[in-house]
């Protein structure tokens, strides 16, 4: 008798929530080196270019270096984040403690566990923007509570690197394979959307290579929301982004079921 | 209704049939066990059973529920004793608890009762704040088996539940599992260990080459597949003098240095061969027997 194939399209429950617990419970045991990291690199990096780079370069884009790689900082460090746990964390997970495997006994499913990672991943990306985003505030780089709204937009890109790092993780068969990812697609998109100068002072074929991928869209919106203005065509920038976390989710799940329920 | 039932199950990898038309019915209360040498088709059954495996054919039902369609809904009914570690190394004792009864969507003041009672009942109150690296093999697998126990299963499934055991550890298991056993729950295990399965089964399926090739009481499949007595006798000439002495009826089969005879009528060989100076040594058949003459002896890898 021919079984129905599994369903091509992810079908998590309210069930992930369970999952999101569990990491979540995980990571406030851990919270000195886990904030550590998720924060105290990226304030190092705000001080260190902001006044070392800013008395160099003056204002960009009518503002002070400072304010202008303030918000290329959260954004960064949230892309960073939520992709270390959608990749280290996450493999450690389903490969070396067979943590997804003993929730695969209970109602939970695949669907619902990578679902919750990318979640979970998402939530570290927030957790470390917001610190972030009250440190530069107290410096006196945040404009007004427009810097607010760019959290929800910063919440979704998270779950998009962290999707994205999670179709990495289906893929893997050591760690070292993570570093491909990094050198192909996290650093030049750290580097080219705009981080820590303006998009616009790259040749055009690199600024649509950078417009190809999520983080400089992701800049697109944050940016003017912390320096106190509203994005320009908020809608096909926040379009982009959903659309690499939906197509990236999708994978991910589906890679990840061929890979464990073979 | 079965409390499992399985038709023509086939599972395909690369053109290898390693669960190759399994039929197998399992009642509600029953002790049911699976043996089959490595890569006889045992854990893929298995993983089918439990929906995490897609099935290429046949039929599987779990508490009358098709799989892998009923998964949630049977999982949620089922405890589940895997082959290897899972518990979460992140966690202590009494936290994987927890975390568990959360996956089934469990949790509050009768999950905390239950969990005291299923640490009590398997010796592991005095390591609740203990952390998961800190326990030895035996606890690990006590801590395995109350995990799968939290959501008061109708259903336990087994795998290799004992192996790397001490017997102490292995005993104090298997005290668990009758138990559970006389409190109504339908268990499936499967064992390397053969005096386990004649002791704990009601039933038991050999499968090899992906099908069951045998499958009844533990009793039966002795009084069925073999002859009742086994003569053993080793050292130099014993081959000899069996050659000439052995019955029309009687099976001889040597392993390294040692032959095993299988037979229904042991005295007189036995009274030959000590007369020519061996020793042999005489036991009743038993449920390993019936494995080797079924499965054959060449080694599985």
């Amino acid at each position: 008798m021919a079984h129905p194939a599994m369903p091509l399209l992810p079908r998590p429950s309210l069930r992930f929530v369970a999952v999101w617990r569990r990491n979540a419970l995980v990571w406030r045991k851990l919270i000195v080196p886990s904030m550590l990291g998720n924060f105290g690199e990226p304030i190092l990096y705000l001080l260190a270019f902001g006044y070392g780079f800013g008395s160099l370069v003056g204002d960009l884009d009518g503002m002070r270096y400072m304010v202008f790689i303030a918000s290329g900082i959260i954004c960064s460090s949230a892309m960073f984040t939520a992709s270390f746990e959608g990749m280290y964390s996450a493999y450690t997970r389903m490969a070396e403690q067979n943590t997804w495997l003993g929730m695969l006994a209970t109602p939970l499913t695949l669907d619902d566990i990578v679902f919750a990672e990318a979640v979970w991943a998402a939530t570290k990306g927030l957790i470390s923007a917001i610190t972030i985003l009250v440190v530069a505030s107290l410096l006196g780089l945040v404009s007004d509570a427009r810097a607010l709204l760019a959290l929800p937009v910063i919440f979704l890109a998270a779950f998009t690197f962290g999707a994205l790092a999670l179709v990495i993780t289906a893929l893997a068969r050591s760690y070292d394979f993570f570093l491909y990812y990094f050198t192909l697609a996290v650093t030049p998109m750290l580097l080219l959307s705009g981080v820590f100068f303006p998009l616009t002072e790259l040749p055009g074929w690199v600024q649509g290579l950078a417009l190809a991928l999520p983080l400089a869209h992701v800049l697109e919106i944050v940016r003017p929301l912390m320096t106190g203005a509203w994005p320009d065509a908020w809608l096909p920038h926040l379009a982009v982004i959903t659309a690499y976390g939906v197509g990236a989710i999708i994978l991910a799940t589906f890679l990840i079921r061929r890979r464990l329920l073979r | 209704m079965s409390a499992i039932r399985i038709d023509q199950l086939r599972k395909t990898y690369d053109g290898v049939h390693v669960v190759d038309g399994v039929d197998l019915e399992i009642a509600p209360g029953e002790f049911f066990g699976l043996l089959g040498p490595n890569g006889a088709g045992k854990t893929t059954t298995l993983r089918m059973l439990l929906g995490m495996t897609p099935i290429d054919g046949g039929r599987v039902e779990v508490l009358g529920l098709p799989m892998p369609e009923g998964e949630r809904a049977v999982r949620e009914r089922l405890g589940i004793v895997p082959q290897f570690d899972t518990l979460d190394p992140d966690f202590t004792v009494i936290e994987n608890m927890r975390t568990y009864a959360a996956y089934f969507g469990l949790s509050g003041p009768s999950v905390e009762a239950r969990i005291d009672h299923l640490l009590e009942q398997v010796n592991l109150n005095d390591k609740r704040g203990a952390r998961i690296d800190a326990l030895s093999g035996g606890m690990k697998r006590r801590l395995t088996l109350a995990r799968a126990l939290i959501n008061e299963p109708e259903v336990v499934v087994l795998d290799e539940p004992t192996t790397g055991l001490d017997p102490q550890a292995r005993h104090h298991l298997w005290r668990q599992l009758r138990a559970l056993r006389a409190s109504g729950v339908t268990l499936v295990l499967t064992t390397h260990y053969m005096e386990e399965a004649q002791e704990l089964c009601d039933r038991i399926a050999i499968i090899d080459h992906g099908r069951i090739i045998a499958c009844d009481a533990p009793s039966r499949l002795i009084a069925e597949h073999i002859e009742p007595w086994v003569l053993t006798v080793g050292g130099a000439g014993a081959g000899d003098v069996l050659q000439r002495e052995l019955g029309a009826k009687d099976r001889a089969h040597q392993v390294a240095d040692t032959w095993l005879v299988y037979t229904t009528e042991p005295d007189r060989l036995r009274e030959r061969l000590r007369a020519l100076g061996h020793e042999p040594t005489l036991r009743e058949a038993d449920l390993e027997d019936v494995f080797l003459k079924l499965t054959g002896h060449e080694l599985r890898d």
